[in-house]
């Protein structure tokens, strides 16, 4: 499935949000994958640095990480796209992964995954199976999850809230910060004052 | 903890009872949750159809999209009051006086196309618009969205203050919010009844509804 690598994965350190599939797949997927995306100087990755600018279609067979600016089109529809801190794309993007520490003006179509940062930006439509979005991210666009994609979801989800008493929350999937329910209060009884009013 | 979230929902308010100062929310602060039977209702709607389009208007949130999308929904992000920070769309007139542009502002923000949305999370950003923004958006939302369709607005009551403190609002269970600290936008009005009906008079129905805590959820379908 994998490329074979002569390099040892990294292994996934604290800081890495913890990204957890919701079907049932080996261990060695999640650790691998979280590697392949956590380390963008890789020999097999294409690095970019943040003082390049290219113009035009972007495209190859292999990952990519870039941290300069790109006007155009990428295209790399089998591969990883780490898009860094300082990257500035205004370009639509092909990619299998997408994950976005920096600025990107432009639709994303993203065949597996496309991971916000905290520190990103995207405005543009985006098409993916699956989408994690950390706190702080700031995204303008549309969303959408391919029909396949969310029935895989929801079977495993159906199959985790089986095997467990306390079921998780479907949120809780994609959602790269465990943020919610760190307090509640008692739910407030709240009563309709008027009723829905008839006009043309 | 219950007493954290107690306070976190008087500052939704503004000052509590007790004349307790208002204080700023900030990232480390902690969030609560509050039961919003608007949501519910909101959420009632929207159940059961698959190809559902969604506008939050709120800030981007990272529990939101996924507990949309995975419901089947195409969801969109607006977030208008972040927008409206950009100094570009502040503009001097003849006098010197500067004021928000909003004619460029409408032609780079809210662009869609008529009965585009089946509903619309407005949460409370209503109360912290600039006035000239208000109607123009509300006239926007009335033709974007599709007819029977729907738009949840929380407004704060006659207890909040300018200080009462902006949140963000987390979708954590179909009847359930988290109020997260967000940025400090300045509460600018507090509609009364009478006003959210007026703002509202295009759309065939509003619905009120009242919390303990004195928000006020208001949903509207065109």
């Amino acid at each position: 499935m994998w490329k074979s690598r002569d390099d040892k994965p990294l292994p996934i350190t604290p800081s890495q949000p913890a990204f957890t599939p919701p079907a049932p797949a080996p261990t060695v997927t999640v650790k691998e994958t979280a590697a392949r995306t956590s380390d963008p100087f890789r020999a097999d990755v294409a690095h970019i640095g943040k003082s390049v600018l290219i113009k035009g279609e972007l495209s190859g067979s292999e990952d990519l990480y870039l941290d300069g600016e790109v006007e155009g089109r990428i295209d790399l529809r089998e591969h990883t796209v780490v898009i860094g801190p300082n990257g500035r794309v205004r370009a639509t993007i092909s990619a299998r992964e997408l994950v976005l520490h920096g600025r990107v003006e432009g639709n994303v179509q993203a065949a597996e995954r496309v991971e916000l940062k905290k520190s990103s930006t995207l405005m543009g439509d985006v098409s993916t199976q699956r989408i994690v979005i950390e706190d702080g991210a700031f995204f303008k666009g549309a969303i959408d999850i391919p029909k396949e994609a969310r029935l895989d979801a929801r079977k495993a989800v159906a199959a985790h809230a089986g095997s467990s008493a306390t079921a998780p929350s479907l949120s809780s999937i994609s959602s790269s910060s465990s943020s919610s329910s760190s307090s509640s209060s008692s739910p407030a009884p709240q009563t309709s004052l008027l009723e829905p009013k008839s006009q043309g | 903890m219950s007493s954290v979230a107690h306070n976190m929902l008087r500052w939704f308010r503004g000052a509590g009872e007790s004349g307790l100062p208002r204080v700023a929310a900030t990232k480390s602060q902690p969030r609560a949750t509050r039961h919003s039977s608007g949501l519910a209702e909101f959420m009632r709607r929207i159940t059961g159809d698959e190809k559902m389009c969604i506008l939050d208007l709120g800030q981007t949130s990272h529990i939101n999209i996924p507990y949309f999308t995975q419901r089947g929904a195409r969801v969109y992000n607006e977030d208008i009051l972040g927008s409206l920070q950009e100094k570009s769309y502040m503009v001097r007139d003849e006098d010197g006086v500067q004021r928000l542009d909003i004619t460029t502002f409408f032609q780079e923000n809210f662009d869609y196309p008529e009965n585009h949305f089946d509903a619309i999370l407005g949460w409370d950003i209503a109360d912290y618009l600039p006035e000239p923004v208000v109607k123009p958006l509300i006239e926007r939302v009335h033709r974007i969205l599709k007819p029977s369709g729907g738009m949840l607005g929380y407004f704060h009551t006659k207890d909040a203050g300018p200080d009462a403190p902006f949140f963000r609002y987390h979708v954590l269970k179909n009847d359930t919010v988290e109020l997260a600290p967000g940025p400090n936008f300045r509460l600018q009005r507090v509609f009364t009844n009478r006003h959210i009906e007026n703002l509202f008079a295009g759309f065939s129905s509003v619905k009120f509804f009242l919390g303990r805590d004195n928000v006020r959820e208001v949903l509207v379908v065109r």
